[in-house]
């Protein structure tokens, strides 16, 4: 029978949570490297048990470390997070220049061809690749030199690479996003980048349509279909049909359209899962109902999902990279809050029960589903 | 021998317990004692000093002989006591964070 393990990054270390295909009962192992803030766990899609941690520290810095026992045991690798060449500047919060400084990694994402290579994606914003397994990082400073780099800016949890969407079509293609950035693109394998912004409308900025400065929470793509991309946006949930070329918004109907989380149907690339957020000065949900929205329709009609939610004095919060989708049929929903609850449906979302209820604040999910 | 007294997470990275101990050739400087930790326990390379820049990382402090030493020179010599064995160099994290 197959069974599913989540590996749920917090702001106290990492969980791992175990289930058989049902999805019903679960062990729960951890705190993995207590007390250090884990964000992101993912495992290779060639070999499942090979599992890589970012760990880091406001004392001790950033710490990676991989399992290759499905994160029974660990070990640290290479940390050394340096930028190819003169960093050069972004833009400060006062809109002065300021040297790019690394400090932490946001985003793991191992490689679908090759189980020795991994991305990287960083704090200040760049992106780093491994070849042998995590011990050495190169950045791709195609990124970082891309002309605009000058003009990007932190959001509010900083200057942050935190989306990595390797094309499993095309290995030469990749999807990231920045935070307060916007999307990119590169069709090289990482060599060359371009934004691919055109469609979003950010009234935060001075000029709402710019090439650059958009505030992307998460972008989502169903394997099937690698040109097709939804976003999550600071405010607005987009859509595009063409790798990015060009985006419209599909929020529809939501009660709010602000938000970090976006996903995919693990079996239909036209269903959709977002959780929306008050606003971006209320990190809650509205009217203290913790509701997850789905469209069937690849957005602009959206229904609630709530059983099983707290539907009453609910003010959590659902961090980008908190949400995942297992591949069993029904396919599983997860995604973990700010309260430190992970939740779970394993019917694609009609129904959530929470596997645990009181770990530090999670930063993020990720499921493996296993044979 | 040198005795180092690490910060208890770091402790726990390098898999070890209690003082550790590092030999160190002449002269003992707050860089060649990292030098020879991070030579014996590679995983704490970048958690006590950047790698690029060398400096220590700013919510760490270096104290030995009742002394906070975090703001000498790397290069600096230790007290005679660290050099000797007979004092720790304490590597603590400072309090910050709540």
């Amino acid at each position: 029978m197959s069974k599913v393990r989540v590996l749920a990054g917090t702001r106290k270390g990492a969980f791992i949570l175990t289930s058989d295909g049902k999805r019903e009962k679960w062990d729960v192992s951890g705190p993995h490297f207590a007390g250090w803030e884990i964000f992101h766990v993912k495992g290779s899609p060639l070999e499942p048990n090979r599992l890589y941690a970012s760990q880091c520290s406001g004392w001790f810095g950033q710490v990676i470390q991989r399992s290759n026992d499905g994160g029974q045991t660990w070990e640290p690798v290479g940390n050394k997070f340096a930028y190819d060449g003169v960093p050069g500047t972004h833009q400060w919060y006062d809109g002065t220049a300021h040297p790019w400084e690394f400090k932490r990694v946001w985003h793991l994402e191992p490689s679908l061809t090759d189980p020795e290579t991994v991305y990287a994606g960083v704090e200040d914003a760049a992106m780093f690749r491994s070849t042998d397994g995590g011990k050495n990082w190169q950045e791709l400073s195609g990124l970082r030199g891309h002309g605009s780099g000058p003009k990007w800016q932190p959001g509010a949890g900083g200057m942050c690479l935190h989306t990595i969407i390797l094309d499993p079509s095309d290995p030469r293609r990749i999807f990231i996003a920045i935070s307060a950035a916007g999307a990119f693109r590169s069709d090289d394998a990482g060599a060359t980048w371009r934004p691919i912004n055109q469609g979003l409308r950010s009234e935060q900025i001075p000029d709402p349509t710019a090439e650059v400065g958009h505030c992307v929470h998460r972008i989502a793509m169903h394997p099937s279909r690698p040109r097709v991309l939804f976003m999550q946006k600071h405010w607005d949930v987009m859509r595009t049909d063409n790798g990015g070329d060009s985006w419209k918004e599909v929020s529809g109907n939501l009660p709010t359209d602000f938000g970090f989380v976006i996903d995919v149907h693990a079996h239909e690339p036209e269903t959709i899962y977002v959780v929306p957020i008050k606003s971006d000065g209320e990190h809650y949900p509205p009217d203290g109902k913790l509701r997850v929205y789905r469209s069937r329709t690849g957005g602009n009609e959206w229904e609630a999902l709530t059983k099983g939610l707290p539907q009453q004095d609910c003010y959590v919060n659902v961090l980008r990279d908190a949400m995942a989708i297992d591949s069993l049929d029904k396919c599983g929903v997860y995604f973990g809050t700010t309260g430190g609850q992970v939740y779970a449906s394993a019917d694609a979302g009609d129904s959530w029960a929470p596997i645990v209820r009181d770990l530090p604040a999670v930063l993020s999910v990720e499921v493996q589903t296993l044979p | 021998m040198i005795r180092v007294i690490l910060p208890p997470h770091l402790r726990t990275l390098a898999q070890v317990r209690g003082d550790v101990e590092v030999e160190v050739k002449s002269p003992v400087t707050q860089r060649s004692v990292l030098d020879a930790l991070e030579l014996r326990y590679p995983m704490l390379r970048g958690t006590i000093r950047d790698h690029v820049t060398q400096q220590r990382r700013p919510f760490l402090r270096f104290f030995a002989c009742e002394e906070d030493l975090s703001h000498e020179s790397p290069d600096a010599p230790l007290p005679d006591a660290v050099a000797l064995g007979t004092e720790p160099l304490i590597i603590l994290g400072a309090i910050a964070g709540g």
